[in-house]
């Protein structure tokens, strides 16, 4: 049988840079999604899913939010006695070199979580991208295509205001990696690198350690442009649904993206669940004047006011008369009685007091800090 | 002790598979999730749980104990079935017999006291009062009572009491009662009296082995330290089609007592894995409550709807209980009905009807629809109708 088993490590601070506020209590991992989610259950779920049982994230910074999450994994079924999940937090080791300053630098500081893994692959992942990835058929692709490293990457329309953090990808006719830009000047359909990888483990044991020789902090600019003709990288296509988030407005078209029924079909199939926390919220309550359309509503909502197009996370509260269109609000959000919102994105236990309005738009929706009262 | 071997034969087809305290309950519960939860939330961390009747749902649900914080070291849940011993075997023979063949079980743990649960009631309440009570008296065995209406307590074990709250006469379902004090079926003892009673109990081969008839009678005629403790609040047995529907809707209520939003008192349950519900562009949800994975599209009015049920674009769901994974299709109405898990209520289908349509009320009640059954298109099932098999398209069910 055909050794397939691979150890999945996930950066949890990637990307934190781009998203503004909504990282400044919390890593890029545990920004709250769709309702009952964060980041991280994307990256966790598919991996689980695809049989990988041993799974270290690696943290960086303003991590709490993140280990109050992940707790021992068990939601995951990564609550084991061999493998199971692992937090990795800088500074944890003897010879660290502190807060790393990128990937390879991160995967240095963790050497010897990967070489005590048997595994014989590592899947490496960020949390920005929202999908549903069946690894094990990227991890037998890359095994039977002979490739030392395998990325996944997606077809993208990139505009040049979008066109920061991205790595674009470019394939001779053997489905080669001959190109590595990143962050180009582009624009038009690209093959958009999705910061997810296969490689094989000794060979990564191998590039950390070289690359710690020479100082290199960076897996894509040291290894992937740098090495592209040393090392037999493939590429592998993801063609379902797939959204990247670097910035609130596309982390508020992400969620919204969730009121389509085949988007939420293709992210949640039922043999592929999307795995998070649990809170043993009570069912959501809608009371004797609530009016509800086009909306996903996550348990321990109380809804007696008018809700249209919104995406509410767990606890939220609507009060009579509130008026509640393309809004996000997370977690713990009161909206009093008469209220009125338009294009907001609430952050965690938000309180709009009764008859306030406020509204965004479409294109730059309204942000309200964690906490704040209005 | 938990006992959760109830058959509940009262509930027909919705038991057919599983055992009373497995009923699903409240959009994502299941009965027992309540007496659990108490427990845990009145700090008792080794709970038994005694199936006998169609334990496999139970058992699964169960399992190690998790949900309810009780996958412990030292303790935890244990799923306690009938078993085999080196001088023959037995079935649970009633209730007081179920607690005496697990003696070697209650008595690894060495306690003084032992609550005795039954798994069939929604209800909260913090146990540990109850003990405090017990152990301020120095009760021999300590009920739970709760004040019913002089009407229905001819339906109850009533508890005759001393203004103190000392019984001195227990009546099971009297005829004229005394007082309107019943029994929840919820017991502390002192382990070491309860064992004496439940050894002589067991001695005598005429005894049907209960607490009701046997055991709290014969310890109140040798005239042991019996008190009643008095319970206010919401309480609901549910063992009736009727008393079924009526602990759901009772949660659309305002009125009624039983909040599960207290953060200090969680029921916990086994939640599915399921994204957040979505509510349609053509749907009208009022009233009700719906939980995760739920597609709803059509109308819902004052009814409780499971884990990844599917309401169609022009189906009406009007006072009724839709339990996990049954899709009701385009344009079927169900009005006063339960359905339950996994079935398919097929286009136009019509289940059930208002009580104000139908002129002769002895015909009106719930309509049932048993699990992974399809109801066909165009299909009429009437008022109070049990279905336990598949209707086909177009059939009309005599009322």
């Amino acid at each position: 049988m055909m050794d397939s088993s691979a150890i999945g490590i996930i950066f949890s601070n990637m990307h934190d840079d781009y998203m503004g506020e909504l990282t400044n209590h919390r890593t890029m991992a545990s920004i709250p999604f769709g309702g009952r989610y964060r980041l991280v259950d994307f990256a966790l779920s598919n991996m689980v899913n695809s049989g990988i049982q041993e799974v270290g994230v690696i943290t960086k910074s303003n991590y709490q939010s993140l280990m109050d999450h992940l707790g021992s994994g068990r939601e995951w079924d990564l609550a084991r006695k061999r493998g199971g999940l692992c937090l990795l937090p800088p500074y944890a080791s003897a010879g660290s070199t502190g807060v790393y300053r990128g990937r390879l630098d991160a995967l240095a500081n963790i050497i010897g979580y990967i070489q005590r893994s048997s595994a014989k692959y590592v899947v490496i992942s960020d949390c920005d991208v929202v999908a549903n990835i069946d690894l094990k058929k990227v991890i037998r692709c890359h095994a039977e295509s002979g490739a030392q490293i395998t990325l996944l990457y997606s077809q993208q329309a990139v505009t040049a205001d979008v066109s920061h953090d991205i790595t674009l990808l470019e394939m001779d006719v053997n489905n080669r990696v001959c190109d590595v830009r990143i962050n180009p000047m582009a624009s038009g359909v690209q093959n958009v690198y999705m910061d997810i990888a296969v490689i094989e483990k000794e060979l990564l044991e191998k590039i950390i350690m070289d690359g710690r020789s020479r100082n290199q902090l960076s897996f894509r600019r040291d290894v992937l442009v740098a090495q592209k003709d040393k090392i037999n990288i493939c590429a592998y296509e993801f063609d379902k649904y797939i959204v990247r988030i670097n910035n609130l407005n596309s982390y508020y078209e992400a969620n919204m993206s969730l009121l389509h029924a085949d988007i939420r079909s293709e992210l949640f199939p039922p043999l592929r669940p999307v795995r998070t926390k649990v809170r043993d919220e009570v069912p959501v309550k809608y009371g004797l004047a609530a009016k509800v359309t086009n909306s996903l509503l996550a348990d321990g909502c109380i809804i007696e006011g008018e809700v249209e197009n919104s995406i509410l996370f767990r606890g939220v509260k609507v009060g009579r008369g509130a008026k509640i269109k393309n809004c996000i609000l997370m977690q713990g959000t009161v909206i009093g009685d008469g209220a009125s919102m338009d294009y907001v994105v609430a952050d965690k236990d938000v309180t709009v007091r009764d008859t306030r309005t406020l509204m965004g738009y479409v294109t730059y929706p309204l942000y309200i800090a964690k906490g704040s009262m209005v | 002790m938990l006992l959760a071997g109830g058959q509940g034969s009262r509930l027909y087809t919705l038991t057919k598979n599983l055992a009373k305290p497995a009923l699903p309950y409240g959009g994502k519960y299941r009965i027992i999730d309540f007496p659990l939860s108490n427990c845990v939330n009145s700090g008792i961390d080794t709970v038994g749980v005694l199936t006998q009747y169609q334990p496999l749902v139970l058992n699964e649900y169960i399992g190690s104990g998790q949900p309810w914080d009780l996958d412990r070291q030292d303790g935890g849940v244990f799923v306690l079935p009938p078993y085999q011993k080196s001088s023959g075997s037995d079935w649970y023979k009633g209730t007081a017999n179920a607690i005496y063949q697990n003696t070697p079980f209650i008595e690894r743990y060495d306690p003084e006291y032992v609550l005795i649960l039954s798994g069939d009631h929604v209800y909260k309440m913090d146990y540990a009062r109850m003990l405090e009570y017990h152990k301020e008296r120095g009760a021999d065995c300590t009920i739970a009572v709760l004040e019913v209406s002089m009407e229905e307590a001819s339906r109850f074990g009533i508890m005759n009491c001393e203004p103190d709250g000392r019984v001195y006469e227990f009546e099971e379902k009297p005829k004229q009662p005394k007082s309107n004090l019943a029994s929840m079926g919820i017991y502390i003892f002192t382990w070491k009296k309860l064992k004496e009673y439940m050894e002589a109990d067991a001695k005598d081969s005429g005894s049907s082995n209960d607490f009701g008839k046997n055991i709290i009678p014969n310890m109140l005629a040798a005239g042991e330290k019996m008190y009643a403790y008095s319970f206010s609040g919401y309480w609901k047995d549910v063992g009736t089609i009727d008393s079924l529907w009526e602990a759901n809707m009772d949660l659309l209520n305002p009125y009624v007592p039983l909040s599960l939003y207290d953060p200090a008192w969680k029921i916990y349950s086994r939640n599915p894995v399921m994204p957040p519900h979505y509510t349609g562009v053509n749907a009208l949800v009022q009233n009700s409550m719906v939980t995760e994975g739920c597609v709803i599209d059509g109308e819902v009015d004052f009814s409780v709807l499971f884990a990844g049920v599917i309401i169609e674009e022009g189906a009406e769901v009007r006072d009724s209980i839709i339990m996990p994974g049954t899709v009701i299709r385009k344009g079927a109405v169900v009005e006063y009905s339960i359905v339950a898990e996994n079935s398919v209520i097929g286009e136009g289908a019509k289940v059930g009807s208002r009580p104000e349509e139908t002129s002769d009320k002895s015909k009106w009640g719930i309509a049932v629809i048993g699990s992974h059954i399809k109801v066909g298109d165009g299909a009429v099932i009437p008022p109070k109708a049990m279905v336990e098999r598949d209707v086909p398209e177009q059939e009309v069910l005599a009322l």
